[in-house]
């Protein structure tokens, strides 16, 4: 009866977390998605009282920017108001000046961004990290012979046809999964690849039935780790890095308009959160819950 | 609106095109969904005659309960066979989440109080006549039983229509013991669930028809049949 009761309650965290995982990343969602959402905190621009940060659902999901702008609103006095988008619209909601400050994760469009003229600047903020997991005995011994290398990982996975599954959902962590399979120059296909079409949660559940190996974000899997006899078989490859950029939109973008946009508010950000103080706090983020830091701050 | 219109011409040209990947997808749900109605029809089809013309204490509560069943949510069904099936549960060993078996067996539990309860509720209402004529003619229990379902195979006909339609059209119980697997465990409304939350209209619209073809068609082969008796 304990036994069922306990499974039962694991059943209900693990739905529950479901929830939680990060949800897809609408890097390539069409820009015209967005025009005329003119938000309504547009109309009324005052000196310093807020301003509007576009960010991805991963930063909002994991909870962090819900512990961290309080704390930015206390030291500055500066309201923020998150919107929670994709990479790709949240570039897009710069460039049209529907947002006074970005903090995104695709380091190569935010710097085109920034090229252009629709930034002022870009400073590194922090980085997660994506992670491979696979059964505890590790049929494979990658832990062994590649604890950091996920291209050959991978290769030994394919040439090996292990089960591997993949999200195969098109979200920001399958595409960071097949953007390392074509790294490796494998194009994965065959039984043992498994195309789940579903969230992060579901797929590491699927794993753990399959005992198969997979890559997930290391704050989903450390908030399931409990109910998995998964364990970390790769991590910290320079590949597996997921880098956090913060850009402060160009006022010029609005043209005449160009006074609707809080700069002030916006480097008031940029630099707080760059601050000693703003990276302690990432640090410690998660610590207490998973017992490590779900974002490392590395601002220079 | 453009976007909705573009969606229902391109799902009618992946139809007519026969696109492989929905036609397989369209394959498994039938696969699964008729199997399981097959495999519950032939235990609670003749259970639920049978205990529509007994007579035993507390029927009526029975009734309510076998009635209540009958509206079963298919996610909890999923859910209970997940857990059951799980690697730390008591099937576990047997390493079937996930796979098609685990559809078919949730998919069999989902229809079976509904097929169990149709039946239940034509055998005690008609089901009574029969029994007599069958009695007055020597027949045993078993035969009895035959009997009824022969007389009422029109009606029962239509309860496995029925318990067809509620397989292929639930999502709640494949997609949580089948997971959605592409080319293993993906039907058709595990795919529709996932196309439209990444936003692939087309493909979710042309499997929407489909859908909604195959329920015309199990009805009405069902509802012509029915004339000619």
């Amino acid at each position: 009866m304990k036994k069922v009761l306990s499974m039962m309650m694991a059943f209900l965290l693990v739905f529950s977390m479901i929830g939680c995982t990060p949800k897809t990343d609408t890097s390539g969602d069409k820009p015209e998605d967005k025009p005329g959402t003119e938000t309504p905190s547009k109309e009324k621009p005052e000196a310093k009282g807020s301003i509007i940060l576009s960010t991805t659902t991963s930063t909002e999901d994991s909870g962090l920017l819900t512990f961290l702008l309080p704390k930015f609103t206390e030291d500055t006095g500066i309201e923020v108001k998150t919107v929670a988008v994709g990479t790709g619209q949240a570039l897009q909601m710069g460039k049209d000046g529907e947002a006074d400050v970005l903090l995104v994760h695709a380091k190569e469009s935010e710097l085109e961004f920034v090229e252009e003229g629709s930034g002022t600047e870009r400073e590194d903020v922090m980085y997660n990290d994506f992670i491979l997991v696979g059964p505890k005995d590790d049929p494979l011994k990658l832990k062994e012979n590649s604890p950091s290398d996920i291209k050959s990982g991978l290769k030994k996975i394919s040439d090996e046809k292990a089960k591997f599954v993949s999200r195969g959902d098109d979200s920001g962590t399958h595409k960071k999964e097949l953007k390392i399979w074509e790294a490796t120059n494998i194009k994965p296909s065959g039984d043992w690849y498994i195309e789940a079409g579903a969230g992060m949660g579901d797929v590491l559940k699927m794993a753990n039935e399959k005992q198969a190996y997979t890559i997930t974000d290391r704050a989903t899997y450390l908030s399931m780790k409990d109910d998995l006899d998964l364990e970390i078989v790769i991590e910290k490859d320079e590949d597996l890095l997921n880098q956090y950029g913060v850009i402060p939109v160009n006022p010029e973008v609005l043209g005449e308009n160009s006074d609707k946009i809080n700069n002030e508010g916006a480097k008031e950000f940029m630099n707080w959160i760059i601050s000693e103080k703003g990276q302690n706090l990432i640090k410690e983020y998660g610590v207490e819950e998973y017992g490590e830091p779900l974002f490392i701050p590395n601002a220079k | 609106m453009d976007y909705i219109l573009d969606g229902f011409k391109q799902a009618i040209n992946l139809i007519i095109s026969f696109n492989k990947e929905i036609f397989d997808i369209v394959f498994l749900s039938l696969f699964v969904s008729t199997t399981a109605t097959v495999l519950a029809s032939m235990i609670s089809i003749p259970l639920g005659i049978s205990f529509g013309i007994k007579k035993f204490r507390g029927k009526r509560l029975f009734s309510r309960i076998t009635y209540t069943m009958m509206s079963i949510p298919s996610v909890v069904v999923g859910l209970l066979v997940a857990i059951t099936l799980s690697r730390r549960g008591p099937f576990g060993r047997l390493e079937l989440l996930y796979t098609t078996k685990a559809m078919i067996i949730a998919q069999t539990f989902l229809v079976m109080p509904l097929s169990f309860g149709l039946s239940f509720g034509l055998s005690k209402s008609r089901g009574k006549e029969i029994q007599k004529v069958a009695i007055t003619l020597g027949a045993n229990k078993y035969q009895s039983i035959m009997l009824i379902i022969r007389e009422l195979k029109v009606d029962i006909l239509v309860n496995v229509a029925t318990s067809f339609s509620r397989a292929i059209s639930e999502v709640g119980a494949v997609m949580i013991v089948g997971g959605n697997i592409k080319y293993h465990t993906r039907v058709i409304t595990t795919t529709i669930s996932m196309m439209n939350s990444m936003g692939d209209y087309p493909m979710a619209i042309a499997l929407g028809i489909i859908l909604l073809l195959i329920s015309f068609i199990v009805h009405s082969a069902i509802y012509s049949y029915s004339k000619e008796d």
